[in-house]
């Protein structure tokens, strides 16, 4: 093969693997703007906002994505807090165990959340804290944790510690000393944190379908599933119109970090050899 | 992870680790938090479910007041129950299938045709595939629900007439997941490939080596952790792949595509079978840790 030919297939096979990529993305792009739409991508000109507006009302789809917004937030804004805390003295101190409880966290980010979920359900119920949203993004908040304090000690390290040693001199404690000094320092690196935790929660099913007991508390995860599993009586423009509707948000937000998101898949930063 | 090296610890005037009690309360203190909710809500269920999984607990009938120790019980019935097998077995096919060969081996492909090639081809590949991992696993399930069904796009483009779902479910939820899960690895392995130095690759070329051969020889023995580290992770996050199948398949038609989660799920919550659903989630954990530790001890963490 020949230069030329072998960079015509390469691209050849790109195009190939694009169009197969966007094939399920189809259906909806379209499907939300079609009047009459049915599960078949139709390439019809008739375009009408229809469904957009028949989904944008309190129960549809407003309160589910307050749902979605509370839960996410609160479980965002509690994990950096206490990710933040717990990554301070893990960055700054000699500390005795510091390398077992890293390679602890590591481990814990392998282990099946699905599979947590019986005990967790089970304790809930006994505890009579099964549909209270507050104890769910508690749970959230610590299966958040491991990965988010992983991310937040790497990026504390990053801030160099001499620059603290003035507010030492002037009496700072450890909390002041994080406060005002590493954490403005570092505000790149908690907003990838609360973004990547954000995202992750949104996109959530199993654990609000498991965990809480009424429609009123869903988040819009569970409430586009109750939408397309009542096979029949789908109304199928309006289901895709409120997939763009709820999935808008995350990929808004996925590409405001995604430069520093890339970044972390490189193993090599962190891997010997 | 980029893992910057960490800087020295403090050395001004307070003592690194301290002796005192108040040395003890620095670093106790921001710690508590994260060690109370861990403890609380992921240490705690794990060990609860260990408790429970030799307990007949259920959430109705008398057991769900008096439930009581049964021993390995639930283990012996779970070994021998035809539907825990065939669980078993489908998550096998769907890990193997959709991750270990669809997703890592897409993602690596997608990764080398990438090389070279303009930022725009690069930005338009990488943003369609990346598309389809950043929609909630809901919303693609939704998507390829419509893209397999009767008269939905799939049988259009290939000038047929099935019920995709009905007839391959497993086909269909692998591809949905290769689909879903693809840009994971092609991320993983641009990463890779961009550390690999170009002069080997060129010399290589120079002593004749054909493009296959310079792969086979020199591109993936380099980035041979890569590999090995990106096969643990996506084989650890589709083993505990629920909500893609639930919602695409429900894991039917009966029982077709009823992968261990969705067995786990039907046993605790639909039956409300605790203890047994908790057997079934201990066996997960313990196949999801041994993963966890190979990774581990791949990646072997430089600084932690």
């Amino acid at each position: 093969m020949t230069r030329v030919a072998a960079r015509a297939a390469a691209l050849l096979a790109l195009a190939l693997i694009t169009l197969a990529f966007l094939g399920p993305f189809l259906w909806v792009l379209l499907a939300s703007v079609q009047p009459e739409a049915s599960l078949a991508a139709k390439p019809t000109l008739s375009f009408s906002l229809d469904n957009f507006r028949a989904v944008l009302t309190w129960d549809t789809i407003i309160l589910p994505l307050i749902n979605s917004i509370v839960i996410s937030g609160a479980t965002a804004v509690l994990t950096v807090l206490v990710a933040g805390l717990a990554a301070y003295p893990l960055s700054r101190y000699q500390l005795r165990y510091r390398r077992h409880f890293m390679l602890s966290l590591l481990f814990t980010t392998g282990l099946p959340v699905t599979a947590i979920l019986v005990p967790v359900y089970a304790m809930f119920f006994r505890f009579n804290l099964y549909g209270s949203v507050p104890a769910m993004v508690l749970f959230l908040t610590a299966s958040s944790l491991p990965f988010s304090i992983w991310m937040m000690k790497n990026f504390m390290d990053g801030v160099p510690v001499n620059l603290e040693e003035a507010a030492w001199v002037d009496g700072a404690g450890w909390l002041r000393s994080l406060t005002a000094v590493v954490g403005p320092l570092m505000a790149p690196g908690i907003a990838v944190v609360a973004i990547f935790v954000f995202v992750g929660q949104w996109g959530n099913f199993f654990a609000p379908f498991v965990l809480l007991d009424t429609p009123e508390k869903q988040p819009a995860a569970v409430t586009v599933y109750t939408f397309f599993s009542q096979y029949g009586q789908v109304a199928y423009g309006q289901l895709a119109a409120f997939s763009i509707l709820y999935t808008a948000p995350a990929v808004f937000l996925y590409v405001a970090v995604n430069k520093y998101l890339a970044s972390s898949f490189s193993f090599a930063g962190s891997v010997k050899g | 992870m980029t893992i910057v090296t960490a800087p020295p610890p403090p050395v001004t005037s307070r003592p690194v680790r301290g002796s005192s009690r108040r040395g003890a309360m620095r670093w106790l203190l921001p710690l508590g938090p994260a060690l109370v909710l861990l403890a609380l809500f992921l240490a705690g269920p794990i060990l609860w479910s260990v408790y429970i999984a030799f307990t007949n607990e259920t959430l109705t009938g008398s057991a769900s007041v008096h439930s009581r120790f049964v021993g390995v019980a639930n283990f012996v019935k779970l070994f021998g129950d035809p539907n825990f097998l065939n669980s078993f077995l489908l998550t096998f096919v769907f890990v193997i299938g959709s991750a270990v060969i669809g997703q890592n081996t897409l993602g690596l492909i997608i990764a080398l045709l990438q090389r070279g090639r303009g930022r725009v081809t690069r930005s338009v590949v990488n943003g369609v595939v990346i598309a389809a991992w950043v929609v909630p696993e809901v919303v693609a399930a939704a998507c390829w629900f419509s893209f397999l069904a009767e008269e939905g796009t799939l049988n259009r483009v290939l000038g047929v007439s099935q019920e995709w779902l009905y007839t391959a479910p497993m086909l269909a939820v692998i591809l949905a997941n290769i689909w879903r899960g693809t840009a994971f690895s092609m991320l993983v392995y641009s990463a890779a490939l961009s550390e690999v130095p170009a002069d080997l690759v060129e010399a290589a070329a120079v002593d004749g080596a054909g493009p296959g051969r310079r792969l086979l020889h020199i591109t993936l023995p380099l980035i041979r952790r890569s590999i090995m580290a990106n096969l643990m992770l996506i084989t650890l996050q589709t083993l505990a792949s629920f909500g893609l199948i639930y919602a695409l398949t429900g894991g039917g038609p009966g029982t077709a595509s009823q992968t261990t989660p969705l067995y786990m799920y039907e046993q605790a919550f639909r039956y409300f079978e605790i203890g047994y659903g908790s057997a079934i989630a201990l066996v997960m954990l313990v196949i999801g840790a041994l993963f966890s530790l190979v990774y581990l001890r791949l990646i072997k963490v430089e600084d932690a």
